[in-house]
């Protein structure tokens, strides 16, 4: 039997009363992609910055090609051919490429014959493993794949022969992804070892050839990954049958509720983000938005959002909308029945260093019930308003107290779908609602959608999920260049055909 | 009217001699908020150092002995700044903010103590202070001066003439323009201040980098200490430091934090203060007498300006300020 290339004996990691890892073994065999899936907080990230040297382990032991091996710090990790490519990358922005590979690997005290070097051995690498960067371009003109490349290559300059990435693909787009995957497989074939951990159960079949599945700290089995499915992964992950489907009646739709004509935006640059929108949703139905990112979607939540001003009409309740005017603000937009789920949870939903409670009475919070008396907000019933909100959105830990980040992204996503939907109100505009969410949150935040929709309301979906759009909506329109390139029924449609007007093909021409 | 003669040669010799406690200043900063550690306590540091230098040196009649005795003050406040800011990870404005209250105290206080002057230090001079290196064939009479084509006085009165520290001084411009650009020390410096996970993650110890840049900022600041008290003056009194530590500061913002950039600023500055010293020449030169109490505050008011943002956009060390915690 070959040795593994890595094997842990019972490492066990806690932050404060948090224990992130319990007795956690696992072995790697050499020249595999092996996948450690979870869902987000399961102590994935934990365990290969442990293994990394990045963070000390409170008990365990590491072997690396059946040596046991002490890793203090990431010189040691390095040292033992360990790289890893973190979530969040680690480069300098504002410097070089080469830089960035250099940077602690430097071959002596001077920088001019380092650069050098490692421009040349770079060159070979790129050739190698198809990795092509310019090594003179600056980090942040680069966009995030080129950035992850960097961060493998500075991994490979290292000499690693074991490859950790931590949730690769959540910055990339799917051709992105893609990429990654053809140079993740090359790198298999070059006889390196490369671990990954993700919470999407498509990438763990797609690419690797076993997988670990850690839940809440512990591990809770291996399997190889021909020998198993997505419904079983789910389950192990989840720790209960998830469904991953949507379940849902035939939408019932009502009055029309949201009427949108000819919105334009033009930005200040002077690109035409939105051009002559049109749409309706009536009361019980879910509209989906499908298209890449970048192509208007954005656009159109901020208007509806009231932080965007835009030409055109928008009637909601069959009152129009003020687009431009002084009334054309988020706080007005609420007044009138309007909610939204940002995109971006944590620039436009949440304020990062503000408790729970505070954040859940953001934009909401001249409501009376949050007042004392004329001057003071009454804090004890926004607690306790947050406690019953938290309790329903099953948000964990349930603790009004804790600031938004120090809350797993899914549960961040349930505290600002919590407050938005609990407001009851007529239109709730959704935009990425499950991006970067574990799959019980997933699942939880869909059913949450599906209710509000059942109890009457309209609901605006945006996202680039296309399996997402596809299990919710009830009509689909998809928007291409600021355009709507055609509106589709989900049970006739394929993802083909949505692909191609993604893509800007119209159906009719295809 | 004859504005060109605020390009005074004396007054350019004595810009250089103005500016250098400024640009050591600077450089110290420099070092120091490259790496991620704002060091508000340049002042306090200086103010020290000044002290030191010129009590040692009176004491043991050796200048030299009395810069390092400067300079180990220097580095002493560094260490507490460091201990405050990096170890403990405490808030980086406070730790500098007490140092230089500590070192406007304790200055004063020592300084009573030991020679019952009313906080100053004796007057020093002979191998107690250090002099102005003469160039070869370089005059020094105002009478030949005067006389002197322009050539001379360029040559005796801004490149002649100055104490070893202030050619000690310029050297450290281009030796820490290389040190920053062309080292791996400089390279791992600069990243620590714009991400010190970046270091982390390459397996580099942050802590041991910033204490590095903030050592290299003691010495720094240390040499500007001594200069003013053993050079530009001839012992220490109280406050001498003048709020020097804030304009190299300013200067610092100005020169948006690089090296050569940076010698300019001080230059600046220097300038300013060196013609607050010479309200005749502004005078002939102008047709209109000015209050020397605007000269003497200009160089403050120019400080003000550039910290209120109006020299463009200066971008610091991302990094900078932020104790550095792993993430969780």
């Amino acid at each position: 039997m070959t040795t593994p290339a890595i094997e842990l004996k019972g490492i066990s990691k806690a932050f404060g009363p948090v224990q992130a890892n319990k007795d956690i073994n696992i072995r790697v065999m050499p020249g595999t992609i092996h996948g450690i899936i979870g869902e987000n907080g399961a102590g994935k990230s934990t365990l290969m910055s442990i293994l990394y040297g990045f963070y000390k382990a409170d008990a365990g032991e590491i072997f690396i090609n059946g040596n046991k091996t002490e890793i203090p710090d990431s010189q040691h990790a390095i040292a033992a051919g360990i790289g890893m490519v973190f979530q969040h990358f680690k480069l300098v922005e504002n410097f070089t490429v080469l830089e960035n590979i250099v940077l602690g690997a430097e071959d002596g005290p001077m920088l001019t014959s380092s650069l050098r070097k490692a421009r040349a051995q770079l060159k070979q690498l790129a050739e190698d493993y198809g990795l092509n960067v310019d090594p003179d371009a600056i980090i942040e003109n680069i966009g995030v794949g080129q950035q992850q490349r960097v961060e493998i290559l500075k991994a490979l300059y290292r000499k690693a022969e074991i490859l950790i990435l931590d949730e690769p693909t959540g910055v990339l787009t799917p051709a992105e992804a893609d990429q990654l995957f053809r140079i993740l497989e090359r790198l298999k074939d070059e006889g390196k070892t490369v671990i990954l951990i993700t919470h999407k159960l498509r990438e763990i079949m797609e690419i690797t050839d076993e997988v670990s599945v850690m839940r809440r700290g512990t591990m809770v089995g291996h399997v190889a990954t021909a020998k198993t499915s997505p419904a079983e992964l789910a389950e192990m992950m989840v720790g209960r049958k998830v469904l991953l489907e949507v379940d849902k009646a035939p939408a019932k739709p009502g009055r029309t509720i949201l009427e949108v004509k000819n919105l334009s935006v033009t930005d200040k640059w002077g690109v035409k983000r939105l051009k002559e929108v049109s749409l309706t949703i009536r009361a019980g139905e879910i509209l989906g938005i499908a298209g890449v990112a970048g192509n208007g979607q954005s656009e159109l939540l901020e208007v509806l959002g009231g932080y965007q001003k835009a030409t055109g009409e928008v009637i909601l309740n069959g009152e129009a909308i003020d687009l431009t005017g002084l009334h054309s603000d988020g706080q007005t937009r609420r007044s009138r029945g309007i909610a939204h789920v940002p995109e971006d949870r944590q620039a436009e939903g949440l304020i990062m260093n503000f408790t729970a409670w505070e954040n859940m009475v953001l934009g909401y919070h001249n409501d009376p019930k949050y007042q004392k008396n004329a001057l003071f907000m009454d804090n004890a019933a926004i607690r306790k308003d947050t406690e019953e909100k938290m309790a329903r959105f099953d948000v964990r830990p349930p603790l009004p107290e804790l600031t938004a980040k120090s809350f797993s992204g899914g549960n961040q996503q349930k505290i600002v779908v919590a407050r938005e939907i609990e407001r009851n109100p007529d239109l709730l505009l959704v935009g990425q609602p499950t991006r970067g969410v574990d799959i019980g949150a997933i699942e939880f935040i869909h059913k949450q959608i599906v209710a509000l929709r059942d109890a009457g309301k309209a609901i605006l979906l945006v996202s680039v999920e296309l399996d997402e759009i596809m299990s919710l909506s009830d009509r689909i329109a998809v928007m291409f260049d600021g355009r709507i390139m055609g509106e589709r029924d989900p049970e006739k449609t394929s993802v083909q055909e949505l692909g191609l007007l993604m893509a800007g093909i119209s159906g009719e021409a295809a | 009217m004859d504005f060109l003669l605020l390009l005074d040669t004396s007054v350019l010799g004595t810009t250089i001699r103005m500016a250098t406690p400024l640009l050591l200043a600077c450089l110290a900063g420099l070092f120091s908020e490259r790496a991620g550690i704002f060091d508000i306590g340049l002042e306090g540091k200086m103010l020290l150092s000044a002290f030191l230098a010129a009590a040692v040196a009176y004491t043991s009649g050796n200048v030299w002995i009395g810069l390092l005795a400067g300079i180990a003050g220097s580095l002493m406040l560094s260490g507490i700044h460091g201990l405050a800011s990096i170890t403990f990870r405490g808030n980086q404005l406070i730790s500098g903010v007490a140092i230089n209250f500590f070192a406007s105290g304790i200055t004063v206080v020592a300084a009573q103590s030991w020679f019952g002057q009313g906080g100053r230090t004796p007057q020093i001079s002979g191998a107690a202070r250090f002099d102005p290196i003469i160039w070869p064939g370089a005059l020094t009479r105002i009478r030949d001066l005067l006389q002197a084509n322009l050539s001379t006085k360029i040559y005796s009165q801004i490149i002649s003439g100055h104490a070893i520290i202030v050619y000690i001084a310029l050297l450290a411009v281009p030796l820490a323009w290389w040190i920053l650009y062309r080292t791996r020390f400089g390279l791992r410096l600069r990243a620590v201040g714009e991400n010190p996970a970046a270091v982390d993650t390459a397996g580099i110890s942050v802590i041991r980098l910033r204490f590095g840049a903030i050592m290299i900022a003691g010495v720094l600041c240390g040499i500007a200490g001594a200069y003013m008290s053993t050079a530009l003056q001839a012992g220490f009194v109280r406050e001498m430091s003048a709020g020097r530590g804030y304009i190299a500061l300013a200067a610092l913002i100005f020169a948006k934090w690089r090296p050569w950039q940076a010698l300019g600023a001080t230059l600046l500055f220097g300038y300013l203060q060196a013609l607050a010293l010479r309200p005749d020449i502004i005078e002939k030169a102008i047709g209109v007498k000015v209050q020397v109490q605007l000269l003497d505050a200009l160089p403050y008011i120019l400080t003000v300006v550039i910290l209120a943002g109006f020299v463009g956009k200066a971008i610091p060390p991302r990094a900078g300020g932020e104790p550095y915690v792993k993430e969780r």
